[in-house]
């Protein structure tokens, strides 16, 4: 089964973000980065699959040079090979990269296309459906395990309020999987050295990436009035929450 | 194109709570537009539910009927509603972000060429221009996005970013137009299998006065024992954001948010969440809200009536001795 992986790279979690000089992105001069959190699980699914139904695992990821670095840990982990799409950072909207995606894979005619539900800088949350239909491929989203079937794949979804839901589609199709399914492995030194020499293969995203969504401005939301920031050592809060708790809230 | 078109969602006739959230947005939009507003319900049998929403202030609900709709497919879905809006030809076409919106709405979108601006928390126009509202970086910063393009535009609501109850009723009830789309089972390649729950729950928490909730910035499960002792000292019952029941630190069953259960206590001890939407959205409705956490910028503060910046190793301890007091 040839399995592709779409990740992201994105600024690491705790990272103190930045208003740039244009106001419409962040200052990401000098920000650490990491592979987006939801993709991690999904290479994860496809390593996973890879080891019950065979294969390979090929990574795809858009991004400036600095994306070789996430690139290379997901070969650490156990993928095979990879695609970097070069291209400036979220120049493109959903639809435009997926575009630019679907011609990455057109020579690789993957059996099934994983990537996380969300990215944790944008969060469209949108990339994975817009390829699968880009690509003409069923989906599912929010998935939380594949097992093959003698018609394709049934994957389990996750839906609201605690409810889940098996489905079944042909081959080829496209999964977005859901954070925190599977435990993460890690790389091992083994794996480190080994994808020193593994393919990563460069192609040049067509000029029609484009964004329709323009981010006009980005801001930190107000901080909201009602809220009381309490100050001091370690008891001196405790105990001014303790007091407002229980005489100003009454809440205890 | 003229119009905004609510695309309701609904389970076994029945809406979902957020749907009603889309359609007050849409309202709301729609007067400042001077545009009218049209409803959406799509499946199988849906004119009982047609019919009520008839009763809200809209000039036509559109009930989105076929027997291939009965049960949600993405590509059902996307081809009935890529006929309907074709068909009408709405400026706007609005959603509640749901997971199953979610599922169909950025490939629905894609199929008209189109993107969605996904998860919008507010809006405001600019002469005859509407820009959106989101967040980024899972809540910590917001963006204005510009649409751009031809319409139709694409957007769906996030969650408590418009009010339920704001959604108007009107006197006379709108007409229903009643469509078929044209489907046939090949078109539709996925095949959804019954729904099921995987435990039954048997912590109420929706039934708790307080609850001490944990998140990732426990660190590790042995931790969680610290948080369990101040959930203690407060008389509270111990809950969790995702992260911590997805690692089995804590059983699913006292998960909130989303994926979780929805509380609303007197009061709620958010210890090391940093307060992702999915998270929010199941207890912002608690009476008073405490939070901790090391990161000034997370969006549980902008909810938290008091809020502590500080490493929970150190304040919960010190909270539970002064507890004792």
């Amino acid at each position: 089964m040839k399995i592709v992986v779409a990740i992201k790279q994105v600024p690491a979690r705790d990272s103190l973000l930045k208003v740039d000089a244009s106001g419409t992105w962040i200052d990401d001069s000098d920000l650490s980065w990491e592979i987006n959190e939801p993709d991690a699980y999904a290479l994860e699914a496809g390593l996973q699959l890879r080891e019950s139904a065979g294969g390979e695992v090929v990574v795809l990821c858009a991004g400036p040079d600095r994306v070789t670095q996430t690139i290379r840990e997901a070969l650490a982990k156990g993928a095979d090979r990879a695609i970097h799409i070069e291209m400036g950072d979220n120049a493109a909207d959903p639809l435009s990269l997926a575009g630019v995606m679907a011609g990455a894979l057109e020579t690789e005619k993957p059996d099934v296309i994983l990537t996380g539900l969300q990215s944790d800088d944008l969060g469209y949350g949108q990339t994975g459906v817009v390829l699968a239909e880009v690509m003409g491929v069923p989906h599912a989203t929010l998935v939380m395990s594949i097992e093959q079937i003698a018609t394709g794949i049934r994957v389990k979804r996750e839906l609201e309020d605690g409810w889940f839901q098996h489905v079944e589609m042909p081959l080829p199709a496209l999964l977005t999987i859901q954070s925190g399914a599977a435990k993460l492995r890690y790389a091992t030194l083994m794996g480190i050295k080994k994808a020193k020499s593994k393919e990563i293969k460069r192609v040049t995203a067509e000029s029609g990436a484009a964004s329709s969504l323009k981010l006009e401005r980005i801001y930190f939301p107000q901080k909201s009035k009602r809220s009381q920031l309490l100050e001091g050592t370690p008891q001196e809060v405790a105990t001014q929450l303790v007091d407002k708790l229980r005489f100003e809230a009454r809440v205890l | 194109m003229s119009g905004i078109l609510a695309v309701l969602e609904q389970h076994e006739g029945k809406l979902h709570p957020m749907s009603l959230e889309a359609l007050a947005a849409a309202q709301q939009i729609a007067t400042e537009l001077g545009q009218p507003v049209y409803a959406a319900v799509i499946g199988h049998a849906v004119q009982p539910l047609a019919a009520i929403v008839a009763a809200f202030h809209i000039a036509r609900v559109h009930a989105v009927e076929h027997e291939l709709l009965a049960e949600y497919t993405p590509d059902g879905y996307i081809a009935a509603l890529k006929q309907l809006i074709e068909l009408h030809r709405p400026a706007f076409v609005l959603f509640p972000h749901t997971y199953q919106v979610r599922d169909f709405a950025p490939g629905l979108a894609a199929s008209l060429n189109r993107v969605l601006v996904s998860d919008v928390i507010g809006h405001r126009i600019e002469s005859t221009n509407v820009i959106l509202v989101r967040q980024l970086f899972q809540g910590k910063m917001n963006a204005d996005v510009r649409l751009s393009g031809d319409a139709p535009y694409f957007a769906s609501i996030q969650a408590g970013a418009f009010r339920a109850e704001n959604a108007q009723k009107s006197e006379t009830p709108a007409p229903v137009e009643v469509t078929t789309p044209g489907l046939t089972p090949q078109q539709i390649r996925t095949k959804p299998l019954e729904r099921f729950r995987e435990s039954q729950r048997a912590v109420d928490l929706s039934a708790a006065e307080r609850i001490v909730s944990v998140g990732r910035g426990i660190r590790e499960a042995e931790n969680i024992a610290l948080v369990e002792q101040l959930a203690k000292a407060m008389g509270a019952e111990l809950a969790a954001s995702r992260p911590i029941c997805d690692n089995g630190w804590l059983p699913m069953e006292r998960q909130v948010g989303s994926s979780g259960q929805t509380v609303a206590p007197k009061l709620y001890v958010a210890v090391g969440i940093s307060g992702a939407i999915q998270h929010l959205v199941g207890m912002k409705g608690s009476k008073t809200i405490v939070a901790i956490n090391k990161d000034p910028e997370a969006p549980i503060f902008e909810i938290a009536d008091y809020g502590i910046v500080g490493d929970l190793f150190q304040i919960v301890p010190a909270l539970i001795e002064a507890l004792k007091k």
